[in-house]
């Protein structure tokens, strides 16, 4: 865990609160982690940190570089469920729960507390329609909004730092691009810009939810 | 009870691709139009290059009705309706899907005007699919080529002509009908993998061109030219570089005072009023009924809805439904053949991130009756095309080839490697209309307005799953040619609702079997003229949307050079 993911509060406030709380001695390590983090905006503590073990397994972390953690791809999920993706938060709900009914029936701990390896195993399942009921529906709902997360405009608060783009070398948004920038032995430069960084279109955004 | 308004001399039923163009040559000859669109107006500034919004979400609409309408689908009479679309494919606004369409504006060739005649001369009668209700065009290209060369002098249509007055030009398409000029503006540029297909092509004796679009690719009449930056497909241009009737026709039109647009207008149904004839149009705007009387009406919202909107309006005269006593609206309804397609991975990056869908080669050797069909079993063909336009969100969900797993360290190493070195082809084959495809009311399905949808009985039948087959096999063969490492073959998909929709008021000189006269105008009610690609009995193997542009051209220049005759 780290403060990476917020750039807004440092371990210090963090640990500050949860001492004003009177606690501090008391609180766990794990504990700590989670109020690192700020809190989900649709779904439970729970839920989210559910969501977010998927998807780091889904695109990881790894020598290739960042991935949905990074991107923040959960998040992106997260604030979607409470605005465009809303009609399919039941379904996220009964998915997550879902997956950590699985992870004790089949593996006998939470699936945020197994191994990458067990994890991966039991979303090989889930993928093939096993574990529970809608099983593949919710694998890939998933795995489509894990895409549009790391791979999305920032904007709408995934694809954090540009890295989703930069994974697969998508040179970026610029409004025009020029005979060279489309020469197949030409790199353009990264501009790492939102469409909503350019000012015609800072006016009029959309619901960024 | 509606409010009345002041009558006019034409009210036009959408202002998108046809009824956008329509308006134009009726309101410099003077006429009184009205237009009414159920969208609004949208400015450059909502165009943002924004995948997530207008690739995933629906766009930029602030109007909905397209969406909540949605025609359902079923493969055929007995069986049960395919899962419904979650957003239609045509949008509402003032220029309509002309904002977000790919903008390709290609004329039918000369075959498509006249399969059964060309078909039956060349093969004998017996080609003619079994259950095929397809007829010759009531004309051929040459009646129609004025019209698509002022459609492409007034949106300004980029291209290479292949035959001008025919003399053949191989840096065009040689397989093209006559054409009086050159296409007004020279076509969008190539790139470095447009030119490494254009070369594979060559090599395998076929003759690749650049393909035509309503994109300017240099100032034209006050517009800008292409900026190439990515995100045409399902997206508006945000300098007005796309040829869409919003920023064209419907703009010059209106320069003639003589057209008043009402947008955010729902048009309900088509009143009937005494001897059969149109009197006048009723919508609703801001939750208020009005009655729009007119002395002539234009109906031009789409394949779907133009046959729902007459099955709705009941009368006495046409209790079946209006211009319908011959039992032939909704009938001869055809979708493009276009979904099956063919997707290539190449060993190296291609840089196709930058451009747009109408920046492409294409190959017509195996379109329409380009070549002998005498040892096939089917007639038509299809046209291939190939095209720079990447965005990342669906580079990233490529396929990756059986190479690796669809997600995890694998994966991601895989599209690393190769979100930039695939490729997808656009692969439009003939579809040809049969007894049992067609379009009516769904029994069960409602709008919020309670009243029914469209729905779609169509599936696809042998001709096509054979063209389909052999146009995939002729894209495979150029990828292949082109360095490919891999390929894959898509489905054809369902018959379901679409952008290229044909048919169900289809036009021909008998009205046994047509809604509407050679001019556009229904064989039962003298004064209802009919606009759009639901005119059209054939589909060639190109986007529609030129042809239904002509037609329109040609029905409203017919209404203000025949005034007093139409209006009665």
């Amino acid at each position: 865990m780290d403060d990476s993911h917020d750039p807004l509060i440092s371990r210090r406030d963090v640990l500050k609160r949860v001492g004003i709380a009177g606690a501090a001695a008391a609180v766990p390590i794990d504990a700590i982690a989670q109020a690192t983090r700020e809190p989900f905006e649709t779904l439970t503590a729970a839920e989210g940190a559910t969501l977010e073990a998927i998807v780091a397994r889904l695109i990881p972390t790894d020598a290739n570089g960042p991935g949905a953690t990074e991107a923040r791809a959960a998040r992106y999920i997260d604030r979607a469920l409470g605005g465009f993706l809303a009609p399919l938060l039941v379904a996220y709900r009964a998915g997550l729960s879902g997956m950590e009914s699985f992870a004790r029936t089949a593996k006998g701990a939470p699936f945020t507390q197994l191994s990458a390896q067990d994890q991966d195993a039991l979303l090989t399942d889930v993928e093939s329609n096993r574990g529970f009921a809608g099983a593949a529906l919710f694998f890939n709902l998933v795995l489509s909004h894990t895409i549009q997360g790391t791979f999305g405009d920032p904007f709408y608060g995934g694809n954090a730092n540009f890295v989703g783009w930069d994974l697969i070398g998508y040179p970026g948004i610029r409004l025009t691009a020029t005979a060279n920038d489309q020469r197949m032995d030409v790199a353009p430069t990264p501009t790492h810009m939102s469409a909503y960084d350019f000012s015609m279109f800072s006016r009029k955004k959309p619901n960024a939810r | 009870m509606p409010v009345n308004l002041k009558p006019t001399d034409v009210v036009v039923i959408g202002l998108g691709a046809a009824g956008g163009v329509a308006v134009l040559p009726l309101a410099q000859a003077g006429l009184a139009v009205i237009g009414l669109e159920a969208g609004t107006w949208l400015r450059p500034d909502d165009f943002a290059p924004d995948e997530l919004r207008n690739n995933f979400r629906g766009w930029p609409q602030s109007a909905q009705k397209a969406n909540r309408e949605i025609p359902t689908h079923r493969p055929n009479a007995n069986a049960p309706a395919s899962p419904r679309l979650a957003i239609h494919p045509m949008m509402n606004a003032v220029g309509g899907t002309t904002l977000h369409y790919w903008a390709q504006s290609w004329r039918l060739n000369p075959w498509d005007f006249k399969v059964v005649s060309e078909t039956t001369r060349r093969y004998g009668a017996s080609r003619i699919p079994r259950g095929s209700t397809v007829e010759d065009w009531p004309f051929g290209l040459d009646e129609l080529e004025p019209y698509y060369d002022k459609v492409e002098y007034e949106i300004g249509v980029s291209g290479q002509a292949g035959n001008i007055k025919g003399k053949i030009d191989p840096r065009g398409n040689t397989f093209e009908g006559a054409r009086a000029r050159e296409y007004p503006m020279p076509p969008l540029r190539g790139t470095s993998f447009t030119e490494m297909m254009a070369d594979a092509a060559r090599k395998l004796g076929w003759r690749p061109f650049p393909g035509p679009a309503a994109v300017s690719t240099r100032a034209y009449q006050g517009r800008a030219g292409c900026a190439y930056h990515g995100y045409c497909a399902r997206g508006g241009c945000h300098i007005n570089a796309k040829g869409s009737t919003a920023v064209t026709t419907i703009p010059k039109a209106q320069a003639t005072k003589r057209l008043s647009v009402v947008t955010e207008a729902h048009v309900t149904t088509i009143e009937v009023g005494p001897g059969g004839r149109v009197s006048g149009v009723h919508y609703v705007k801001g939750g208020t009924e009005y009655f729009q009387p007119a002395t002539v009406v234009l109906v031009a919202s789409y394949v779907y809805e133009n046959v729902r909107m007459l099955l709705l309006s009941k009368s006495k005269a046409f209790p079946k439904g209006l211009s319908n006593n011959h039992g032939q609206v909704g009938r001869h309804y055809f979708s493009h053949n276009q979904i099956g397609g063919v997707t290539a991975l190449f060993p190296k990056r291609l840089n196709n991130w930058y451009g747009l869908p109408a920046q492409g080669v294409a190959v017509d050797e195996w379109a329409d009756d380009n070549f002998d069909h005498s040892g096939l079993d089917f007639i038509g063909g299809g046209n291939l095309w190939v095209y720079s336009d990447r965005r990342p969100i669906s580079a990233a969900s490529m396929s990756t080839y059986g190479r690796a797993q669809r997600w995890g360290s694998a994966w991601k190493t895989f599209i690393k490697q190769n979100a930039d070195s695939w490729n997808v082809s656009y692969l439009q084959k003939t579809t040809l209309p049969y007894e049992d495809n067609y379009l009516d009311l769904d029994p069960n399905v409602k709008d919020p307005l309670g009243l029914p949808v469209c729905r779609i009985t169509a599936d696809y039948k042998d001709n096509e799953r054979r063209v389909s087959t052999f146009i995939q096999d002729k894209m495979v063969e150029w990828y292949k040619a082109a360095g490919a490492i891999a390929t894959e073959k898509t489905g054809m998909g369902t018959m379901g609702p679409t952008t290229h929709a044909y048919g169900g008021t289809r036009m021909g000189s008998n009205a046994e079997t047509n809604v509407v006269d050679r001019w556009g105008f229904s064989h039962e009610v003298p004064n209802l003229g009919i606009l759009g690609a639901s005119v059209m009995g054939t589909s060639g193997a190109r986007n529609p949307t030129l042809t239904a542009q002509a037609l329109a051209w040609r029905t409203a220049e017919r209404l203000a050079k025949n005034w007093k005759q139409i209006a009665g």
